[in-house]
């Protein structure tokens, strides 16, 4: 590691998250790829109000700078949980994996300039993450064929300050994750979804701007989301909550969409062939497909030429397939007070044939359409409304008092006791070669106790870095996937067994 | 292999043979398989790395560190190697020419590395055999997804005229007949007076629960070991999760299948009439030609691929995925494809990589040791490469 020389400090502003990060420079003369430097300055005070969902970086963490011409991966590679990785402005062609847990991956912003991951129409997704606590922000991202940024199950994430720029199919994407925010990010140009939230739990989704794209924001198969004070406009569809049919994840319930504008959402539908927003009229504010316990307060819904709100069951909406495992029905939507303008100026046919059954022409602002349980509006008399004959009136009246569903803390691993942890390992992995008390592949168990009796560590040391030892056995290959404390448990419950477990 | 007529009346006299010269040899092992934990209650209880992660609304579906989905466990050692004895012997079928291993060799993933599997007297039957590799966590089961319970599905091919061809009385009469598998079952089978039918279910499916891969180079990756992969490895594990191929949008870690049906559009081989699949299960037309989404842990070992074998390598299926949607379809053939079936334009170098990645799902720590006899004194009947013979 090299020696840690300061110079002077970049302050490097996150203006709209609101807080800073501080790194120090060494002479230019030292800087090289990846270049490691111990302590952050990591203003604690100024996160206050800041809507957080990963851990806060290590403090004593490293800060791996990247510059042009540099990897990001290498030093993605390199980084450990809780350490940085600063990426200065410039152009930088890669996709990017995390596969470990929490990783800040953040951009500098250097007058106006950014750091810009450009896929040049040939590569896949910019950023992908499968860790927990991930962090990337303040990144350009263009041109890429799959997504800009996509989330496999990686819980407390937070996006947010990123320019996403006709990158693909979609522009964020966190999928089957818990606890993350998506804040404060500009997309645009995205054949499906600018932000789509695809079966995951505790999502807070908001002060976006998303226009010129196929649907803005989607809340699908997912649970307890805010979308709120974003800008949706020029999209085919502005806000979409979706239950599709045929994912695993079965249920939306529990959306709040309040305090957006959501305006002119009336650009040609460019959605993939038989994909479920390929279906989606342009001109649609917001689309409620079978979603349950969805609220919608408070938007500035305007200009959406099909409808501002359209609410339907599954029997009426294109392209989703049988599922007998998901409910077809939207349940107990409530529709709060909007300001709703200028909406279904020149609505589809569909919708039309609906307002002809209750002798209605001209504007539309809701429309409810097929089968629905329990829904509720506030003040109907507002609208112009079609087939909301079976609403009641809301008994709430808003719903101000929850101002987000992400967690208190961080999710947890589930935690396995240390007695349990040498369990799994052993049983799950060991025993495929090891037995108690007859050979298989590997030297019976007894024998092992015997070679390390009072010796844990030694057993532990041996498991990750395996030698032949015994000619009649095979070596043993290593097993250094496993962490140090598992190695440590395993070698403690191998060293305690006294009776056949397999 | 094909049974010809003239084995088959060989068989029968043997048949006939061992019902009167059964003998004490077989006993039932009281440890768990490899991979499960014996419970207080004599039961065995699956055990894996994986339990150290959650997963999103406890579905088992998710990234590198998700945690396996709802495990069908809780079988008693006795049972499982009961069950192993069955899985092997060819008593099951109704002239002895058969055993499950038939279709689901264990030297080929538990299956028999035909396109479409072959049945009763060589006969060619409608699908392939699949995979019995981690089948606990399967919660549908056969190519349409017709069944929900193993215990359920077991019996089917038992009873198939086209397949091991018994009747249950027939079955029950043989299998009380034989001294060996009175005194096993009542071992198994403490509270049961006597042979049934779903006490022979349970135990088939105590033993293929207990086939259990999750010990390959991808895990020790998932894990935390990230050189367990080579560079194309890596490339191809990011291609199979790119939005641009999206495998693992339906062939979701940790097991690599999301447990749905998806209609992806191959063709049936030329002049074969549709296979309609899940479309006659669900009564519904939207899911003409789908079938259940497979497992794809030791892919590499059960070639050729898709419901009726129309792929030879996987090359070919990741061809077929990358060519796009519909593309061996005409215009005639109605199907509702599924949204993820898109056209990825993969290129050569991604193809080969995506299949270097399946390569390493590749683990058969845990594969159990086939009898070398069994309790009826049949042959063994199922084609054994020979790897795990003493």
């Amino acid at each position: 590691m090299k020696p840690f020389v300061l110079v002077t400090v970049i302050a490097v502003t996150s203006i709209l998250a609101g807080y800073f990060w501080g790194s120090h420079q060494t002479d230019p003369s030292l800087v090289l790829p990846n270049q490691v430097e111990q302590g952050v300055d990591y203003d604690q005070a100024s996160l206050e109000g800041v809507l957080r969902a990963a851990l806060p970086p290590n403090p004593d963490g490293t800060v791996w700078q990247v510059r042009e011409g540099e990897s990001i991966q290498r030093a993605v590679a390199l980084a450990a949980p809780g350490d940085t990785v600063l990426v200065f402005p410039g152009e930088y062609h890669e996709s990017v994996y995390i596969d470990k847990d929490h990783i800040y991956l953040v951009g500098v912003i250097d007058e106006g300039s950014r750091a810009t991951l450009n896929g040049r129409g040939v590569l896949n997704d910019a950023i992908l993450y499968s860790g927990n606590s991930i962090v990337i922000e303040n990144f350009e991202i263009k041109n890429y064929k799959g997504n800009a940024i996509m989330g496999q199950a990686g819980n407390n994430f937070e996006i947010r300050n990123n320019l996403i720029i006709d990158s693909g199919v979609y522009g964020i994407f966190p999928q089957l994750g818990q606890n993350g925010v998506v804040t404060h990010n500009v997309i645009s140009g995205i054949a499906d979804a600018a932000i789509y939230v695809g079966m995951s739990d505790n999502i807070h989704v908001a002060h976006n701007e998303v226009f010129d794209s196929v649907a803005g924001i989607e809340i699908e198969n997912s649970r307890y989301a805010v979308v709120e004070n974003n800008y949706v406009h020029d999209n085919t569809g502005g806000v979409l909550a979706f239950i599709t049919p045929g994912l695993p994840i079965k249920t939306t319930e529990h959306v709040i969409i309040r305090n957006n504008f959501i305006v002119n959402n009336n650009h040609p539908n460019f959605g993939a062939p038989g994909s479920t927003v390929a279906g989606i009229p342009a001109g649609t504010g917001i689309l409620i497909m079978a979603a349950d316990d969805v609220v919608i307060e408070d938007n500035i819904i305007s200009g959406n030429k099909t409808a501002g709100v359209i609410i339907t069951d599954h029997d009426n909406a294109p392209n989703t397939t049988l599922d007998p495992e998901s409910d077809p029905v939207p349940d107990r939507v409530v529709l709060l007070d909007n300001f709703m303008i200028n909406n279904g100026y020149d609505t589809i046919a569909d919708v039309q044939a609906l307002m002809l059954t209750e002798f209605k022409t001209g504007l539309v602002d809701i429309v409810s359409v097929g089968r629905n349980r329990d829904s509720c509006i506030l003040n109907p008399g507002r609208y112009h409304v079609v087939g909301l004959g079976d609403y009641d009136r809301c008994s709430v009246t808003t719903s101000a008092n929850l101002a987000n569903y992400l967690l208190a803390e961080p999710v947890q691993e589930r935690p396995v006791e240390d007695f349990k942890l040498g369990e799994i390992a052993y049983l799950g992995v060991c025993s495929g070669c090891h037995t108690y008390n007859g050979r298989m592949i590997g030297p019976p168990v007894v024998v092992i106790q015997a070679l390390y009796e009072n010796n844990p560590e030694g057993l532990a040391d041996y498991i990750a870095n395996p030698r032949k030892i015994r000619p009649d056995y095979p070596e043993m290959p290593p097993q250094s996937y496993l962490s140090e404390e598992t190695r440590r448990a395993v070698a403690e419950y191998m060293l305690k067994i006294d009776q056949p477990s397999h | 292999m094909k049974p010809t007529s003239s084995r088959t009346n060989a068989l029968a006299v043997v048949f006939a043979l061992v019902m009167s010269t059964a003998s004490a040899e077989f006993s039932l092992s009281e440890r768990c398989p490899p991979s499960f934990r014996l419970s207080e209650s004599n039961t065995c209880e699956l055990q894996s790395l994986y339990f150290m992660y959650g997963s999103i609304q406890n579905q088992g579906i998710g990234g590198t560190q998700t945690n396996l989905p709802h495990f069908n466990d809780g079988y008693t050692p006795q049972q499982i190697d009961l069950g192993r004895y069955l899985f092997f012997d060819p008593i099951l079928s109704v002239d002895g020419s058969m055993s499950c291993a038939s279709c689901h060799q264990p030297d080929r993933g538990f299956s028999d590395g035909q396109s479409r599997s072959i049945g009763l007297n060589g006969q060619t039957l409608q699908r392939s055999a699949p995979s019995l590799w981690n089948v606990g966590f399967s919660q549908r089961l056969f190519w349409d997804a017709r069944s929900t319970r193993l215990e359920a599905q077991a019996l089917e091919p038992l009873f198939h005229e086209n397949e091991m061809g018994n009747t249950p009385q027939q079955l029950l009469q043989t299998l009380k007949h034989n001294a060996n598998y009175r005194a096993l079952f009542r071992t198994a089978f403490p509270a049961s007076s006597d042979i049934t039918v779903d006490d022979l279910a349970i135990a088939l499916s105590a033993f293929q629960s207990s086939l259990i891969s999750l010990n390959s180079r991808y895990d020790a990756y998932a894990h935390g070991d990230h050189s367990a992969l080579s560079e194309q490895e890596i490339q191809g594990l990011n291609v199979f999760r790119s939005f641009v191929a999206r495998c693992s949008e339906c062939h979701t870690p940790p097991l690599f299948s999301n447990n749905q049906i998806a209609v992806i559009g191959v063709a049936e081989r030329t002049g074969e009439t549709l296979d309609v699949g899940a479309e006659r299960t669900f009564n519904s037309r939207k899911l003409r030609g789908g079938f259940k989404v497979p497992n794809l842990r030791n892919i590499t070992l059960t070639a050729p691929y898709m419901h009726a074998g129309q792929k030879q390598t996987l090359e070919e299926v990741v061809e077929f995925y990358s060519r796009g949607r519909g593309n061996e379809l005409d215009d005639s053939d109605e199907r509702q494809l599924h949204w993820h079936i898109t056209q990825p334009d993969l290129t050569t170098d991604e193809i080969a990589a995506v299949v270097a990645f399946l390569g390493a799902l590749t683990d058969e720590t845990m594969k159990p040791i086939t009898p070398s006899t069994v309790p009826s004194g049949l042959p063994l009947v199922h084609d054994n490469l020979g790897s795990d013979r003493p």
